[in-house]
């Protein structure tokens, strides 16, 4: 156990959604612990929500750790991270998501309302199809990021972060109470629903397809990027949206929870390979794709953040979401500040590594988050950066431990995605 | 005392190896006659002492390489650089985490394992051996007293 519990702290330290941001990239190490592999007071550990998956975690060897509110595991058994995260590459992965937040969004209005809570066009959206999207606050900063499905014009399922579960839980009913109570909602009322304690699971990687394809008669091939369906996988009938948090092609699969331990079991036989927190950090950061909290903030507007494709083209200059005014502030002055991707020479730069010009060696940003990237062999990061410094091949300095290191600015995603595109 | 001459007797081939590996100045004595102690911090480092020659090898310890995973880079001190004990002499990155070396002993760096710049994974194949970190010329060998044996290592992270 000791193992176990040494891992905790690093990792709580490292994945914690802290938006505090701007923590020096050691100081997880700092304090009286110095190297501190000890693990934080178990008091703490009581109070995390456990997925469905908890108890097969531990059969499997999984080394938990809190993240999010929620006992996830880090790994499994001896399989480092960076094997781990080669396999996910190279073969396939199991990952369980299932402490995200899944919600259903019913209603004859329900497109109007998350076409008011998000940026994004959900009206030109064909039926079962996802979209990264954008919780706004009324400043145009991000509440959170979410990959909104559309099964029909009155039906949404909408998953958010565990991280930003009471936030968003908060936002929507609040959010919710105004729309219904409000003229917009003649039409029809929207109801919201939260599939509490579903199980939620993501096959990843090059070998996927065609181990999903072995379970069902449904012909994967006309599920591409993006799509979702509900496919019969061995007499469950399961919803199955393509894409994930790796770059890799791949499923996520949402489970009832009197299901989710059996579907899981049937999922991850060779070639696929469990796949703990540790691996879904560095697959995600090589494929250029944001955690909240270390990437994104409330004080960051989707422009800043680089995701300004998620707003919907028609929507840019009329469209009525909350945080409108803020974002097109943004769209038409520039904003101040741009998210973009680094390759550092020499250490690892990570979160809160502050990056600075090389010529005046002006303070211009941070980054947020960092690693030695296993599949690059390179240090790769991305953080924020004055605009103006963000252009592709800029040089910086990045400051890790007092020593300023070369970075360059390179465009993400930092390997070319494997998605099926039919 | 037992335990004493038991890490003696396994501490002592390290220098001669090191010095195989390592383009090196300093000259070792072979079968010198030196007690080669160990003492260990809370923090995972791991000091040889020779009484001999004053040297104190730093490295980190088995236990703290398994916690890390694959290291990728190490950041070593400068040699000639005069420590305290408790200073930040280095690091140690892993795709995991990065964690900070600290002087485990007071004095002057004599010597850096160069080998960690090239081939990192050394120290996860051999940490308290191949992979060490640095030589001190220790100001005050009496700090090694303060040290955990490795029985006392054990129990502040053995549950």
């Amino acid at each position: 156990m000791s193992t176990v519990r040494a891992l905790s702290t690093h990792t709580a330290r490292q994945f914690l959604v802290s938006g505090s941001g701007c923590r020096a990239p050691h100081n997880w190490t700092a304090g009286p612990g110095r190297i501190n592999l000890r693990g934080l007071a178990t008091s703490a550990e009581a109070s995390l929500r456990k997925t469905g998956l908890y108890d097969f975690h531990i059969a499997n060897g999984g080394k938990m750790v809190p993240f999010a509110g929620y006992q996830m595991p880090l790994a499994y058994g001896n399989i480092g991270q960076v094997a781990s995260h080669t396999h996910v590459r190279t073969e396939a992965g199991l990952f369980d998501v299932g402490h995200m937040v899944q919600s259903n969004f019913r209603g004859r209005t329900a497109t109007a309302f998350l076409e008011w809570l998000t940026p994004s066009s959900l009206i030109s959206l064909a039926p079962y199809t996802s979209t990264l999207s954008v919780l706004l606050n009324e400043n145009g900063g991000i509440i959170d990021d979410t990959v909104i499905t559309k099964h029909s014009d009155d039906a949404y399922y909408v998953v958010t972060n565990a991280g930003r579960r009471d936030r968003d839980l908060a936002w929507f009913k609040e959010k919710l109470q105004e729309w219904n109570a409000s003229d917009r909602a003649t039409g029809g009322q929207v109801e919201h629903e939260v599939l509490e304690d579903w199980g939620l699971v993501a096959v990843q990687g090059p070998a996927a397809a065609q181990y999903l394809q072995g379970l069902t008669s449904f012909d994967l091939r006309e599920l591409t990027f993006g799509k979702s369906a509900f496919v019969p996988i061995e007499g469950f009938n399961l919803h199955v949206a393509r894409g994930g948090y790796t770059g890799e092609d791949g499923f996520e699969i949402s489970i009832p929870p009197s299901q989710t331990l059996e579907v899981t079991q049937l999922l991850c036989n060779a070639p696929v390979q469990l796949a703990g927190l540790g691996a879904r950090d560095s697959l995600r950061l090589e494929a250029g794709m944001c955690l909240y909290g270390n990437d994104l903030d409330e004080d960051t507007s989707p422009v800043e953040a680089g995701l300004t494709w998620v707003i919907g083209k028609e929507r840019r200059e009329t469209g009525d979401f909350i945080g409108a005014e803020g974002v097109r502030k943004h769209l038409k002055d520039g904003p101040p500040r741009r998210r973009v991707g680094f390759i550092v020479d020499g250490a690892p730069a990570r979160q809160g590594a502050q990056i600075y010009s090389s010529l005046e060696k002006e303070l211009i940003g941070a980054v947020t988050s960092g690693i030695p990237s296993p599949t690059l062999g390179k240090n790769i990061a991305m953080g924020y950066v004055k605009s103006g410094f963000h252009k592709k091949g800029t040089e910086v300095d990045i400051d890790v431990r007092n020593k300023l290191r070369k970075a360059v600015v390179t465009p993400m995603p930092f390997m070319k995605p494997n998605y099926w595109r039919g | 005392m037992f335990s004493v001459i038991r890490q003696a007797t396994r501490a002592r081939s390290m220098p001669l190896r090191a010095v195989r590996t390592v383009p090196s100045n300093i000259v070792r004595m072979p079968a010198c006659r030196s007690i080669v102690t160990k003492g260990y911090t809370e923090e995972h480092e791991v000091v040889s002492f020779d009484d001999e020659t004053g040297l104190g090898v730093v490295a980190i310890t088995n236990h703290a390489q398994e916690s890390l995973g694959d290291v990728v880079f190490v950041e070593l001190p400068a040699v000639g650089s005069n420590v305290s004990k408790g200073n930040q002499i280095g690091a140690v990155e892993s795709v995991k985490a990065a964690s900070d070396i600290y002087a485990p002993v007071s004095g002057t760096v004599t010597e850096v394992n160069e080998v960690l710049n090239s081939e990192p994974g050394l120290l996860n194949r051999s940490p308290e051996d191949k992979g060490w970190l640095c030589k001190i010329k220790l100001s005050a060998p009496d700090e090694m007293k303060e040290l955990l044996t490795l029985e006392g290592y054990k129990a502040t992270w053995e549950s």
